[in-house]
This record gives C-alpha cells, structure tokens and sequence, in this order.
C-alpha cells in the first residue's frame, strides 16, 4: 500500500505528535507514505471565512502539487480540517467546470494545473477499510486488555462528505479499538462539535462544549481523537472547565495512531506521548500493569 | 501601507451596509427554499448562544433584512459542523450560507465582527507570506491587530506549555517568501473584477 500524505500545518507544529504517531503506525503496518513535495496550507477554517475563491484555491495548489508526483492516485489526511478542504476540491472540480477554471486560472500563477483526479482519503477511512482490524490484530503485540475507550470523531471527517461512516452515529473507529483488546466506552458524543477555533475567539461557547463531551467521557480510560482541533480543545483546557464544573473532568487524550502503536508495540518515545497535555497518572498505571500482564502471559 | 497595518488600522464599519445587499442575493437563493422547520436550530451546538436562532437567521436573509443579519452574532458563532446542512430537509447548503455571511464581514470589516474577522485575517496573513501557518506569528499578529494589551495574558499559560514541549517555535513576524502571494493576488483580483 503506497500513499501520498499531506500532514498539514497542525500536525508540523501544535500536533507534531499526531504526525509522528501516523507516520510510525503506517510503517508498522506496511503502509508506504510518500509526503506531498512544497505542500502549502490548506486554509484551516480562516479561508473560508474570508473568500470563497481563496478557500478553494489554497487546496487546490496542493492537489495539482500532488498529481504532479503522480505515483499515487490516493492522498492520506490526518487532519479532519484539511480532510474537508482537500475533499470539497475533489468533490467540485469533479462536477463543476467552470469552477474548475477559475480555480485554474489562480493556479497559473504558481504554474500549477488541476486535472481533478486526486482521491482524498482520511486516516481513520484508511486505518477502518484499506487496512481493517484484521490486519492491525495480526500485527497486535501488546493487547490493551482492559482499557475503555472512548472514540471521538469530532464533525469534519464525518460531514459533509459522509465516505466511510454514518455521520450521525458514528462507528469506524470501534472495531480497530476493539482489535487490540479494548472495550468501547458507551456514549453519544463520537461525532458532537468541539467548538474549533471559537475556543480562541469565543471561550465561553467551546468551552461549554468541551465540557459535555469530557462529562460524558467520564468512567473512559481515555478519549481517543483524530484530529488536531480536537485534540487540542479537548486537552489543554481541562484545568479550567474543571474549575467551571465544579468536579474533576482530568481525561488523558490520545490520537488514534498513538493508541493503536501502543498495542503494536511501538514506543511512548515512537509515539511522542510525551507531547500530549493530558495523560493522566490513572491512565498511565492502568497502562503499566496492561502492559505487565501482557508479557507474563505472552 | 503593509497589510499588518491594515488589518489594524482598518475603520470597522457600523452602518455602511449599502453595498452588502447586492452580496447577499447569492446568499438569499442558497436558501430561499426553506420552511422554517427549524432541524437546523436543534441540531446547531451553539444555538444556545445565539440571539437569532439559525432558522430566523435564514427568514431574515429572505427578507433580506440587512440590518437584524449584520447585527445578529449568529452567524459568526457557525463552528462549521455540518450538522444543520446534514439535516435540513430541503437539502440547503446551509454551511456554506454561514460561511458566505462570514465573507461579507470580512470583506466589509463589520464592527459586531472584529474578533473573528481580524482572527481569521491574521491566519491568511501568516499562511499568505510563508506558504503554511506559523502559529507564533499568527497569534502575534491577532494580539497586534486586538490591541488589547490583556489579551495575551488569557492565552500565557497554554503558549509557555507548547513553546516548552517545542510544538510551537518561537518566531517573531517576518515577511516571508511570500510563497503563495501570487495566488492571494490573483483571487483578489478576480474577486473585485
């Protein structure tokens, strides 16, 4: 298996982890990721919300980039914003013509052409179907017997392209948890918004979002996310809305890659688990003695 | 004058909302066709917030009420979570309706917006010189652009955190290679031809 990759802004930087961790699992897995030569920014939400004709230029760049490379036809996406982005491109250069010249006529600029014939892929759709919790229970080196895991998806990778799940209840991420011996934490917060960027602009209104969704995460091991955004708002603030509620919501967050290379033996230094911000001391002992029953047994 | 400055120095606008009508006819056709069922109300996260409900939202960019629209929060607290556009059972790009009222008060630097706007424009500045975002400069230039000298101190203790764990590199604004200014250019162009 042979992809191109566009890791994105986040994950060089606030999310490095998560670019780390993907980039491990996959070679773990035997899946080949090829990065995207002088890839730029997709726009994050800012484009959007500035210029309609810039919010599509931006990942078009990237995509005629990538056809340029033309040794895969399908492009891995971790991060659930520029998913979207890369993915709206794909959708309305595939149906609209004229939109796809102007979108050209930008292009020019830089030299580049789109041809549309880009396929964008999310991790998890990769992780879910092109490799399967088969393959991952086939590679399983240190089960996770007893963790609950809470899975989170977050809104991007779910909607509007709904490709690989149900984008209101969702389910992709269970059996891959399931194979490496956890058990799912029953909730209906997977796909709930975490506020995004409103955590920088309007607090009061992510905050109070973050809130509901650790709430409900209470009785988990952990929650596991995949994406960047979410990542971030579900981790960093949970001082303050602990403070807010009234009772402790400490919860450790983890990507899916850096769960998932725990069980396929990979290391806490593999997975740069010492980036995250929140692993809690609970989660840490629960893991250790995981881990320590597994080699007695193995 | 740079462009810094003029995120800065840009006069907000709080009644100049004459040439916004001619802007908001695409915006009406996105969703002239709704019902007033309100499936977008109760599955929007930050309704809650809101002093116009999505549902009024929309009966007021029908009847093209430019005053109540560009006055309401509402649309500037769309978290872009797909769910309205996922439910609405007339299928109306609502979404992107929210996004297009967005445009307008970028483009027209509405006063009720400032945060946002000027968010969102430090963003595209720092993506615009270096071709991918940097974190540091971005919020350096938001903070620049609030003018609020507290404003930083709400986001210290988090920042310290990330510079520690090397997330973040500690870069002042620069100018860049401007490695996507011709693209920014060129929109611009064509968005004002």
């Amino acid at each position: 298996m042979r992809y191109l990759y566009y890791p994105g802004c986040s994950l060089k930087g606030t999310a490095l982890e998560y670019d780390v961790s993907t980039r491990a699992l996959m070679g773990e897995l035997g899946a080949e990721l090829v990065e995207i030569e002088d890839w730029t920014c997709c726009g994050a939400s800012a484009a959007e919300a500035t210029s309609y004709l810039l919010s599509l230029s931006l990942p078009a760049c990237i995509l005629a980039r990538a056809e340029k490379m033309d040794d895969a036809s399908q492009i891995l996406v971790p991060c659930s914003a520029c998913y979207t982005n890369l993915k709206k491109v794909e959708e309305k250069s595939r149906s609209y013509i004229e939109l796809l010249n102007k979108i050209n006529t930008v292009l020019q600029e830089e030299n580049l052409h789109l041809q549309g014939k880009m396929k964008i892929r999310h991790l998890l759709d990769i992780l879910a179907r092109d490799i399967g919790p088969a393959k991952i229970f086939a590679n399983l080196k240190s089960p996770l017997t007893g963790l609950n895991i809470a899975p989170y998806y977050g809104c991007q990778c779910l909607r509007p392209y709904s490709v690989f799940d149900d984008p209101e209840e969702p389910r992709s991420m269970e059996p891959v948890i399931e194979a490496v011996g956890a058990k799912i934490h029953p909730w209906d917060m997977g796909g709930r918004c975490c506020g995004a960027s409103h955590m920088t602009t309007k607090p009061d209104v992510a905050l109070e979002l973050v809130a509901t969704i650790l709430k409900a995460a209470k009785g988990a091991d952990a929650i596991v996310t995949v994406c960047p955004m979410c990542q971030m708002n579900l981790e960093a603030y949970q001082k303050k809305i602990s403070g807010m509620s009234g009772e402790d919501l400490s919860m450790t967050i983890l990507y899916l890659p850096q769960f998932l290379g725990l069980a396929l033996g990979l290391s806490e230094q593999d997975l740069r688990m010492d980036l995250n911000l929140s692993i809690t001391k609970a989660f840490r002992d629960k893991l250790n003695r995981t881990q320590i029953s597994a080699d007695i047994h193995r | 004058m740079n462009r810094l400055e003029k995120i800065e120095s840009e006069q907000e606008s709080e009644t100049a909302l004459a040439p916004v009508i001619d802007s908001l006819a695409p915006i009406r056709n996105m969703v002239s066709a709704c019902i007033q069922c309100g499936t977008c109300t109760g599955s929007c996260p930050n309704a809650f917030a809101m002093d116009l409900t999505p549902r009024q939202l929309w009966y007021n960019v029908i009847r093209e009420e430019k005053e109540t629209i560009f006055h309401s929060k509402t649309f500037s607290l769309c978290s872009v979570c797909y769910y309205c556009t996922l439910r609405c059972p007339r299928g109306l790009p609502l979404t992107d309706a929210m996004s297009a009222l967005k445009q307008i008060a970028a483009k027209e630097n509405l006063a009720p917006y400032k945060k946002s706007v000027r968010f969102y424009k430090s963003f595209m500045e720092s993506v615009r010189r270096h071709g991918r975002v940097r974190e540091m400069e971005f919020m350096t230039l938001y903070f620049m652009a609030m003018k609020n000298p507290l404003l930083p101190f709400r986001f210290a203790p988090l920042g310290v955190k990330l510079i520690s764990k090397g997330k973040v590199s500690v870069e002042l604004p620069s100018k860049g290679s401007g490695t996507l200014e011709a693209i920014f250019r060129k929109v611009e162009e064509l968005e004002n031809s």
